[in-house]
Formats: structure tokens, sequence, C-alpha cells
């Protein structure tokens, strides 16, 4: 095997066989010993998958539910064995199909971490020397000698991802997109993981849909469709060949998921009170390069007794929860709108100036006199962007641009 | 040679690690949340011993003719019980495992393991009971009581070689864990744990030949023969030819050899199937 490759999977085929009766229990077999129990379906998952991952690269693995880029990913982890074909691993692998493998809620923090440890292969000793910075970046100091049971799902989680990013200094890591969902303070530490990996050219077999983290990350991108490869190529090309194959009907179905996942953590509206936001509406839910304006409406509703001027503003973030842009009426020298008893509408019309992603928009109203926020709405919510020329910056405005030569 | 050696400690490396803390993790699970603990371990056979002692003993008058009879018994309990918990923590481990094998690689043998040495720990603990009780009714120990070593690990063997059978046949058949509560329950009273087998001899000696031919049956009577008391009715004894431990011991060798090989033969498929 050539030594600068990290996994080479050759010709690789996964059929599952689903018997439509399952033969459960052993009476089936004596009732009916001759009759044919053969009526299995076969259902292929992965047809002749060939690639080469190289060392040190950054590979990403594209597809749509269901295409079969997940149980590619288990069968390169060495879970299940494939139908036909053979893979090859020249290094340590470590996988991450889901965070917190084998945690138990009876056992306390710091045993959980041993156990999780063990289970991908490292010692007490190994452990032990890292146990600190796990408990560290984790932030659980305080919570080590608790159970499990005992602790938040978001505590649970960042001890897991931080036993998990710590411990596995391993030559080749799987990455399955499990790891990129959570809220935006999680899904920020994931992609400085992902930065830290690839400034130290480790191998990684990246699993996502996110075209995002695919094109900022990925040196190379294979794309399947119906269990087979049907590109592959650089980040960039791949992106467009995977935009192909979704309709907007997809896309609106999986931005309702991934928007339900990042809701779950900070959901709901905060602020001192006094006003209500409320009707809160995109023009549309997917956007085109076509649509050159993404149009914003809310209503604020005064609470009884409410007599203020006020200052209504937008924020729009992106997936990772970085605020991208915004404005409110104050910035734009707007004269302060004075609410008594009546509801106001507002309209936003923002330039579509977005990378392709899902984005996220948070609605706020300041007080005009006491500048105290009376109330803002985390994640309220989002739409999407599909953009052929996105770049890796933060947003994607028009630039032209004009090339003369210089005599 | 050398270059052999380190070979194997890196294809070893991972279940040992893995072994190690799924046992240690097993014993810690074991009892978390009752109040008397680990505690336990030595009063679940102490409480049954006791309940068969009053019966079988004391009521029924079996094994008087038998020296140290509440010893020879209670030795008898624990062997047993420590067949019953490798067989059964073995069935239930693949299945009770199933949401580790879908998420990870790990060689599948290692959940098997794990539950029978737990069980072998729990073994040790109990022996150590036995041997208090030992000393207060006055046994008698020899040299000849190092044979333990050999006849507890032919035990752990033919019980292990069952729990793989029995662990990987249950990821396709889910009647076997009722079958296999049968099996236990009829082999409790066709072993001679609670009475001695000299009952069995007295009404049919063709019975208590066949009885002994058992792996279990064999191991229990040479054990009570080396550590309780040389008047204990053993394979060679009853047959009078030593020769006869090779039926039990071959038998163990089949079931190992078929335990083992259909359990590598189904290992690869357990994630999906489970």
């Amino acid at each position: 095997m050539d030594k600068k490759i990290a996994i080479s999977v050759d010709n690789v085929s996964k059929d599952f066989r689903l018997p439509h009766e399952r033969v459960d229990s052993i009476k089936s077999l004596f009732v009916n010993p001759f009759k044919s129990r053969g009526e299995v379906k076969v259902q292929h998952a992965l047809s002749n998958i060939s690639f080469d991952v190289k060392k040190g690269e950054f590979f990403g693995i594209v597809g749509r539910n269901g295409s079969g880029k997940s149980t590619l990913l288990k069968v390169i982890a060495g879970i299940y064995q494939p139908t036909d074909g053979k893979i090859l691993v020249n290094g340590r692998l470590v996988p991450f199909i889901e965070l917190g493998v084998g945690f138990n809620p009876e056992l306390t923090g710091f045993e959980n971490v041993f156990l999780n440890g063990a289970l991908m292969g490292f010692t007490d000793k190994e452990i032990k020397e890292k146990y600190e910075d796990i408990v560290k970046f984790a932030e659980l100091q305080d919570f080590m000698d608790q159970k499990l049971k005992n602790y938040s799902s978001g505590m649970q989680v960042r001890l897991a991802f931080s036993v998990a990013t710590i411990l596995a200094e391993s030559d080749i890591l799987l990455i399955d997109e499990v790891l990129a969902v959570g809220d935006a303070d999680f899904q920020r530490k994931c992609f400085s993981y992902f930065k830290k990996l690839k400034k130290e050219n480790k191998t990684v077999l990246f699993v996502s849909h996110d075209m995002n983290a695919i094109r900022e990350y990925c040196d190379k991108v294979v794309v399947i469709e119906e269990n087979e490869i049907i590109f592959s190529g650089s980040s960039s090309d791949a992106a467009k060949e995977y935009t192909k194959l979704l309709s907007p009907d997809t896309y609106d179905q999986e931005n309702a998921i991934v928007h339900a996942a990042n809701r779950s953590k900070k959901e709901g509206k905060w602020g001192v009170g006094g006003v209500d936001i409320n009707n809160l509406k995109t023009n549309n839910k997917l956007y085109k390069e076509s649509d050159s304006y993404i149009e914003i409406y809310y209503q604020i509703s005064p609470e009884e007794n409410f007599d203020d001027k006020v200052i209504p503003g937008i924020t729009i973030k992106n997936e990772k929860g970085e605020s991208v842009c915004g404005t409110n009426t104050e910035i734009l020298s707007m004269s302060k709108m004075h609410i008594k008893d009546k509801t106001i509408g507002t309209t936003w019309k923002v330039p579509n100036i977005f990378n392709e992603g899902i984005y996220f928009i948070e609605p706020a109203v300041i007080s005009g006199t006491s500048r105290q926020t009376l109330q803002w709405w985390n994640d309220a919510i989002s739409f999407r962007v599909i953009n052929s020329k996105s770049s890796p910056h933060q947003v994607a405005p028009d630039i032209s641009v004009k090339q003369d030569t210089v005599a | 040679m050398i270059k052999k050696m380190t070979d194997l400690k890196t294809e070893y490396r991972y279940p040992t690690i893995l072994l190690k803390q799924l046992v240690i993790t097993d014993f810690k699970l074991r009892y978390k949340g009752s109040a008397l603990g680990y505690v336990w371990t030595l009063l679940r056979p102490l409480a049954l011993f006791a309940v068969l002692y009053v019966v079988f003993a004391q009521l029924l008058r079996f094994g008087s003719d038998i020296p140290h009879f509440a010893v020879y018994l209670l030795l008898g309990v624990v062997l047993w019980n420590y067949f019953v918990e490798v067989t059964s923590n073995g069935l239930s481990a693949i299945v009770g495992r199933g949401d580790l094998m879908r998420k990870l690689y790990f060689p599948r043998y290692v959940i098997v393991l794990s539950g029978s040495f737990s069980a072998l720990i729990n073994l040790l603990i109990n022996l150590l009971v036995v041997g208090v009780f030992m000393t207060i009714s006055g046994v008698e120990i020899t040299v000849g009581i190092l044979w333990i070593i050999p006849l507890i690990f032919e035990l752990f063997i033919f019980a292990l070689s069952i729990a793989f059978l029995l662990g990987a046949l249950y990821v396709k058949f889910r009647d076997i864990n009722y079958i296999w509560e049968v099996i236990l329950q009829a082999g409790f009273y066709a072993t001679p744990i609670i009475y001695p087998i000299s009952m069995v001899i007295s009404i049919s000696p063709m019975a208590a030949k066949i009885m002994l031919l058992s792996p279990v049956a064999q191991t229990i009577q040479d054990i009570r023969y080396f550590v309780i008391t040389p008047e204990t009715i053993t394979i060679s004894s009853l047959y009078s030819n030593t020769a006869m431990h090779l039926i039990p011991i071959g038998m163990v060798a089949i079931v190992t050899a078929v335990g083992v090989l259909y359990f590598k033969k189904r290992a690869p498929s357990f994630a999906e199937e489970v």
C-alpha cells in the first residue's frame, strides 16, 4: 500500500438483507421447516464505491439523507462488513459516529471520561495525562464527581465533545455530521476544532450535507447519490453538483430540521419587557441568486400602560451563530417611534449579499429613552440561501472587477 | 520472534484496554444505589445457602453421611451460581450492548468476556466466604486444594463457550433466553448440588453415572473432593476409572469449538442484526 494513502476504499459494496418475515422465534423454524424462508429483500446501500484518502487530507463525503453516506462511514469504521470490496486503513483511526458513546448516567463525569476513552482505545494512563485539559475545555471543573444523570444535556455534550477532541489525537478521524449539530455556541467550538485539525494536517474524513463546512474545510469531496459516487473533485465543484440534486422542497425540509435543532437550545424572547415582537415572517423561505432582497416583517405590540419611544432592529446570524449583518432605526438615523396602545409594523429589506447556507433572524426592540433591551428574540426565524458564487467570507456581495494590462 | 511479540501486543492492546474498563464499570454499576452495595455479592449466595440448608439438610436430613455437609452444600451453590452467571451474562451481552455495536468497532468477544470476568471476580469473593466457613467447620486443608485452579478453569471455559454460543444465537433467536432459563432450572436439580449423589446411586446407579458425565457436575464433585472431603463421590470413584474424566473434558472441548466457531462466524454481522 502506498505510504501516502491513509484510507483506501476499493470497489466497496454493501447490501442489507431484509427478511420480509424475520425468523425471530425457533417455533417458526419447527412449524414450517421446509417452507422457503428465503424471501429476503436485498437493499443496496452502497454500490462499487472507490476512492483514496491521502494523508493530511480533509476529505468530504456529501450526499442527501438516505444516500448511503453514513453507511459508508460505518463500513470504513469497521462497524459493518462490506459485502464486496476492500478497505485498507493506514494508521490509527478514531470514529466519531456519535459523541459520548457508552456514557452511563449512573457513573460520575470522572468515571465516564475513562469509560468513553477506553472505548476509543486509550489507556488509563493516556487519559490521566490529559484529564485536566479535558475538564478545563468542557468547563465542568465543579461537576466531575457528580453522576452524569444530574448533568444537563448541554453539559453532557460538552463533556463528550471535550473527551473526543482532546483525547483523540490519532492519525485519522472519521467525523459524522452529528458533530456539527447543536446550538450556535457549540457549533463555533466544532468549527474551531476543525480549523485546528486542518492546521495540524490530520487526515479527516468528514460526512455532511452542510455545504458551507464542506467548502471551507475540505480539500477533496465525493458526492454520493443513490448509493453511488456521482462526483469526485474539488469542494467548490462538488458544491455545485450537490446543489443541482436539491429541489427547493428538500431544502425546506432540511431547513426545518436544522432550525429545530438550533432552536431547542436557546429558544425564546428575553428582555425587560413592555413590548412583544410577533407576526414575524419573511417573504420567502428559500432565496436564490435571482432574488435581490430578503424582506422581513414583524410587529411590535405594547403591553398595557406602555408609553415610550422605541428603536426596533434586526440581526442576521449564520449557522455558526456569528452575526453577519444587522441594523436598527437609530443606525439608519430615523426618528424614534412612540408606542402607546397601538401595534406597529416594521418591514425590512435586506439586499441578498449572502453566501449559501442557513441564516437566522433575530428581531429586537430597544427603549429609546432608557436604552434597555425591551425584547430580543433569539434565532426567531430562519431562511436559506442558494448561491453558486459563494465565497469563504462572511458575505458574498456582488463585487465587480476590471482587469487591465498596464503598459 | 521479537517482532511477533510486539505484533501481538498491538493486536490485543485495544481489547485489553476495553476489557479492563468494561469489567471495572460493570463492577461499579452492579450495586449502585443499593444500601448494602458489594455486601450483596456475599449476602445473595449466603441467603440462598441458608434456605437450602434449613430445608434440605435440617428438615429433610440430606447429607447426614457427608462430613461438613454445610460447607459442601455452600461450595456447590457458589459454583453453580457462577455457571449461571457466566452463561446468563453471555446470553444477553451482545443484544444488551447493541447501541455500542452500532456506533463503534471493537472485537465483539470482549463484551462476552467482560461479563464472564465480572462473574469470575464474584466467584473469587464467594470462595473467600467458603474459606471462612471451612475454617469454622474445621475442614482439613491439604495440598490437593490446588487442584481447584485447573478445575475452575475447566468450568470457566465450559461456561464461557456456552456464553459465546448463546450470545450469538440470541441475536437471531429471541426465544433462547426462555429456553435457557428452563434448562438452568432443570440443570440445578439434575446436578448433585443440594442432595448428595449417593442418594441417586441408591435409587439408580445408572442415572448417577450419567449425571456425573456433565462437566458441571464433574467439576463440582471434583472440587468438593479436593477441598472439603475425600469421601465425595467423583466421576473417577463412581466408574473406578480416572480416564472417565476424558468424557466431560471432551464435551468441554466440543462445546468450546462449536461456541467459538459459531460466534466468530456471526460476529461481523452483529451490528446490523442486533
